[in-house]
């Protein structure tokens, strides 16, 4: 089924744009699951890069040196990297603000150097041989799979506290979330799709070097997620597939600039803060004041002023027919 | 009865004492407040009670159970929300949504239901939205459900907060200075709505600067000074004290009565 449908996107896609877009599948998946501790728990991360070498490493062994499946060593990455979420973010997600930043960012440099000294991972050399066997159907498959896990997760009572956190962690603590645990949660998902998505990215190029993990990949996931909007699922697709695609347009376009693309991004992030502060996809002031005053004049018909009418729990559910969002 | 037994309770910041063996008692069903001069220690008492600082020495008793090495969620999860001094709403989130936030300790789905969302977590849902609802009816925030927190005007926001801790089910509720900054009109229906929540048996434990409605409402007054209780008593045994006028007047105020 897979084969079929990878048969039939490769008889109309070329061979370049075709690793163009797993490139991009792969980077929405880092992009999302960043955006979940970094945009709706509010806890700048760092490292996020680091994840994806475990993943990637781990599958990588997994397929060169045990002969594991493509499906088992995907999973195991996505796992490994987990464990290492879990491990990395009891101590690390006590700090707040620039100290957690810091820490994620030692972590992340710990990973690359590690992997860079082990002989396992074939050190400066890279680990050489893991057969290709992601392709874009997969791709595709791994990227509706991360979405939709992740926007359920954020509109349920986890994603609310998760919010709530980011928004206020004192007021969130007295309104009885257990914080540091929220936050290792949305931390060890996180590094499970990261995970997940080093694993195909080993299998897609089936050569694994530190350098592709290093302090800059982070600073390029974190970008793609601000560029979308921080706390917006759907900006992270867009950020990561604008961010992705627009180095590979300049490089044929204007070489020069694709040259220098991390200036180019800073100043598209600083263009970006001072236009849209939220996020292409953020919410801006302007709709919200749309929303005040329609809530106004919806409000407006008789006998719904104040608290008059009584009890804790009153018989009428009033404007509770809504439904969940 | 005594709901919350507060016994000998001290908190030292260095070498501030800002809290000095204080001991109170507050039972069940009354609203009792606590008054004082800036920095009397009000505000530390109440960030002791719901866990956010652990005391020095001395001991909290909350329905029998020691609250000294809790942490704030398992507190709220006993019993105890409150409202904050300084406005602390989840800003970005709408009304309904901040509400069911405080709702938190009194839903059970976990971290699988709340990915892979069965019946019966849909159920929940649904029901805490409509508990939400009924909240903000209550608290006279009708029609506003979906407009983001900080959207509110300043009055609106105070019984978002209140709203938000009436979601938790607390038996006990600590109300931070409710009347600040609001005028006459809208501390009369703030006090209509506290009288309303010891109709519902709820518990209410207030710290107000306003006099005028510190007299009204309260069944009975703490006074702190310097991190000292000084007085204790009803509003009128408060008001003759001599120790509070002159806390408040300062000594010389004495003598002119």
């Amino acid at each position: 089924m897979l084969d079929w449908a990878d048969g039939l996107l490769r008889s109309f896609i070329n061979p370049y744009y075709y690793g163009v877009l797993v490139t991009i599948g792969i980077n929405i998946i880092l992009a999302l699951s960043l955006n979940l501790v970094t945009g709706f728990t509010g806890q700048l991360h760092l490292g996020h890069a680091a994840f994806m070498a475990i993943g990637a490493y781990t599958a990588g062994l997994l397929a060169t040196k045990a002969g594991t499946g493509f499906w088992a060593a995907v999973l195991a990455a996505g796992l490994m990297a987990a464990v290492a979420g879990v491990i990395v973010g009891l101590p690390t997600l006590r700090l707040r603000g620039d100290y957690l930043a810091i820490a994620t960012l030692g972590f992340g440099e710990i990973v690359r150097i590690t992997l860079l000294n082990l002989d396992i991972t074939g050190g400066p050399f890279g680990l050489r041989g893991i057969p290709r066997q992601t392709n874009l159907p997969i791709v595709i498959l791994a990227v509706i799979f991360t979405f939709l896990v992740l926007r359920s997760l954020v509109n349920s009572r986890m994603g609310r506290a998760l919010i709530a956190i980011r928004e206020d962690e004192v007021a969130a603590q007295t309104m009885g979330i257990d914080t540091t645990r929220l936050k290792v949660t949305s931390f060890t998902v996180a590094a499970f799709f990261a995970g997940i998505a080093g694993a195909l990215f080993a299998y897609w190029f089936r050569y694994l070097n530190p350098s592709s993990f290093g302090f800059m990949v982070s600073i390029e996931l974190l970008a793609m997620v601000v560029f979308g909007g921080l706390g917006n699922l759907l900006g992270s697709v867009v950020g990561a597939s604008v961010m992705t695609y627009l180095p590979e347009l300049l490089r044929t376009v204007a070489p020069a600039i694709a040259e220098r693309r991390l200036v180019f991004y800073g100043a598209l992030l600083v263009i970006i803060m001072i236009l849209r502060p939220n996020g292409l996809l953020g919410t801006s002031s302007e709709q919200g004041w749309l929303e005040i005053w329609l809530a106004r004049r919806r409000s407006r018909s008789p006998a719904t002023t104040s608290a008059a009418s009584g009890q804790v729990p009153p018989a009428s559910t009033g404007g509770a027919g809504h439904g969940p969002a | 009865m005594a709901l919350l037994e507060v016994k000998g309770l001290t908190m030292e910041f260095g070498g501030l004492r800002a809290v000095d063996n204080v001991d109170f008692v507050v039972h069940e069903g009354e609203i009792l407040s606590i008054i004082g001069p800036n920095g009397a220690g009000k505000t530390t008492v109440f960030n002791i009670l719901t866990g956010i600082y652990h005391p020095t020495a001395g001991e909290v008793v909350f329905r029998g159970q020691r609250l000294n090495d809790l942490k704030p969620h398992q507190i709220t999860a006993l019993g105890i929300a409150r409202t904050f001094q300084n406005i602390r709403l989840f800003r970005e989130m709408t009304v309904w949504e901040n509400v069911v936030v405080g709702a938190h300790t009194r839903l059970k789905s976990g971290f699988f239901s709340s990915i892979f969302k069965g019946p019966a977590t849909r159920r929940e849902e649904r029901a805490a939205r409509e508990r939400a609802y009924r909240h903000l009816e209550f608290v006279g925030l009708k029609g506003l459900e979906t407009v983001k927190a900080r959207q509110l005007p300043y009055g609106a926001q105070r019984r978002l907060e209140i709203a938000r801790a009436l979601a938790a089910e607390p038996k006990l509720l600590l109300l931070d200075e409710p009347a600040a900054g609001m005028n006459a009109g809208e501390t009369e229906e703030l006090m209509n709505l506290i009288r309303k929540l010891k109709e519902q048996n709820i518990t209410v434990l207030l710290i107000e600067h306003d006099m005028r409605m510190v007299m009204d409402i309260s069944e009975r007054i703490v006074v702190l000074d310097h991190g000292r209780k000084i007085a204790e008593g009803t509003p009128e045994e408060v008001r003759r004290h001599e120790a509070v006028i002159a806390a408040y007047l300062g000594a010389s105020a004495r003598a002119g009565g």
